[in-house]
């Protein structure tokens, strides 16, 4: 049977139609499409996972600054706190915001990431996904799963709107990788593909209209914190859809939407660093600094 | 349609993949097209990237590429020092290329250890794609995503022939292919981009027809 799909809804069909979850259609559509064995397209994502969670790891331990000195260090202080009593937001929010950030910090200082699907939305999926795959107490097999299921996910999205903060601000970066996360811990929950469906309607929806203004030009604020909201986020979009809350709007019109929004989105919002929080007056002294070879604070 | 790994991937050394793992990937591709390992290189950097390639790394990757690292080696951090230890001497340095020019471009003029020269142009397209527009003077595009062979030969009758032929009787299906020259009757370059690998005799048979001066073979990236 030839697995292709162009929507969410192809998705939910093809899965309905071979009665296995989304995870397993986009496999089978990468099987396909690339004449690759599945087994070692399966190793590949290991692989993918592995990488995630070395950079979490790394970036929870870390304390340094990046090169231009704006971030570093934050991913620590958030885990402490978390894990401690005084936690305001449970356990898990903490923990996938503190995953997120620690990905994105060791991405500014010259780590080793995955884009999924960009490197300045690198925090988002590892954080969501290992934090909730700690409460699912998910084995390797059922995390891979999950970032199939995000990667069919943010397939759609890049061909019917855009997975570039160039094109369509932050919101298509980080907006598309909490949507992936949403879907992808919905179906690890136990969710239906129809429920995957929902979550990532719900994540993306919430971050319509989210512009990409990068200080300096730099991959940095307010990129990395912007992935720890953005893991948060995606758990709560997940935790909606599995309590059957349903997206009025269905996903492919919201994906749609998003695009739209984009192209109406002035040049100087879409990660050129001429318009947003790249022009505040900090920014621009922080630029300033940075230009002439100085530390940025 | 995108692949699987297009989205969860690349596997990368951040911060940024146009401006680290593109432009690692864009220098690598470099040192392929000159065709021996680069003794020394100016490159010149233009637009976004010679706005922001401290921050971003985009010098630490392209020396990493210089030295055919990949863009998930985790020595690109200290590829400039690496470089400096094997003697390999990298000078950056910023131009404006005109509107036209992609925002994220690099002109990399290299020799390699056994002399020769060349001057490539190319982007970092975005997601770390990139695309090579120029060698040698030649317009070209290039992305790194097929099999490729490179041949610069004089420019007369027969040797595109020639070359195509060799590629036929190994059953190499060409995908595309596009012809460029500086002027009629001097010098003249073709590049063959195949689904499938070109096996290194396919090379070596290339290099033997009289009228080609260089010939090489660029893997995918």
């Amino acid at each position: 049977m030839k697995i292709k799909f162009n929507t969410i809804e192809q998705m939910l069909t093809l899965a309905a139609n071979i009665n296995k979850p989304l995870s397993e259609v986009v496999l089978q559509f990468e099987a396909q499409r690339s004449e690759k064995d599945p087994n070692e397209i399966w190793a590949n994502m290991k692989n993918s996972l592995e990488v995630m969670r070395e950079a979490v790891t790394q970036g929870l331990a870390k304390t340094e600054k990046s090169f231009s000195g704006l971030v570093g260090g934050d991913a620590n202080r958030l885990i402490k706190r978390s894990k401690s009593s005084a936690c305001l937001t449970g356990a898990v929010s903490g923990q996938a915001a503190a995953y997120a950030l620690a990905v994105n910090e060791v991405n500014a200082a010259m780590g080793k990431v995955v884009a999924c699907p960009t490197a300045g939305s690198c925090g988002i999926l590892p954080g969501a996904l290992l934090a909730a795959g700690e409460v699912l107490e998910a084995d390797d097999d059922k995390l891979i799963r999950g970032l199939f299921t995000a990667a069919g996910i943010g397939m759609v999205i890049a061909e019917n709107a855009s997975i570039a903060g160039a094109i369509g601000g932050c919101q298509a970066e980080c907006g598309s990788a909490a949507a992936m996360a949403a879907g992808a811990i919905t179906e690890m929950a136990g969710g239906t593909p129809q429920q995957v469906s929902d979550a990532l309607a719900l994540a993306l929806k919430n971050l319509l209209g989210l512009v990409c203004d990068p200080v300096a030009g730099l991959v940095e604020v307010p990129c990395v914190k912007r992935n720890a909201f953005g893991a948060a986020h995606a758990l709560l979009a997940a935790e909606m859809a599995l309590a059957g809350i349903k997206s009025v709007i269905p996903a492919d019109e919201v994906i749609i939407a998003m695009h739209q929004i984009g192209l109406s989105l002035p040049r100087s919002l879409r990660e050129t660093s001429e318009g947003g929080l790249a022009q505040t007056p900090t920014a621009l002294l922080i630029t300033e600094r940075l230009q002439a070879g100085k530390p940025a604070v | 349609m995108h692949g699987v790994f297009d989205i969860i991937g690349p596997v990368m050394i951040g911060p940024s993949s146009s401006h680290t793992a593109g432009a690692a990937r864009l220098s690598r591709m470099a040192r392929t097209i000159l065709g021996e390992q680069p003794a020394s290189a100016v490159i010149e950097l233009h637009g976004s990237f010679a706005q922001t390639y401290r921050g971003h790394g985009t010098d630490k990757a392209i020396a990493a590429g210089l030295l055919g690292f990949n863009t998930d080696d985790v020595r690109l951090k200290d590829a400039l020092s690496i470089a400096a230890e094997q003697g390999l001497d990298i000078i950056f340095k910023t131009v404006n290329l005109g509107d036209n020019a992609h925002p994220n471009t690099a002109v990399f003029y290299l020799t390699g250890v056994l002399g020769r020269k060349a001057k490539i142009i190319g982007a970092s397209t975005g997601g770390g794609n990139i695309k090579i527009t120029e060698i040698d003077g030649y317009d070209v595009e290039l992305t790194g995503e097929y099999y490729t062979l490179i041949s610069i030969h004089h420019d007369k009758p027969g040797v595109i022939a020639l070359v195509t032929h060799i590629l036929a009787q190994e059953s190499v299906n060409i995908a595309f292919m596009r012809v460029s020259r500086r002027e009629k009757g001097s010098e003249a370059l073709a590049i063959i981009e195949a689904d499938h690998p070109i096996p290194q005799h396919i090379l070596t048979a290339a290099r033997s027809i009289p009228s080609v001066k260089l010939a090489l073979l660029i893997p995918p990236l």
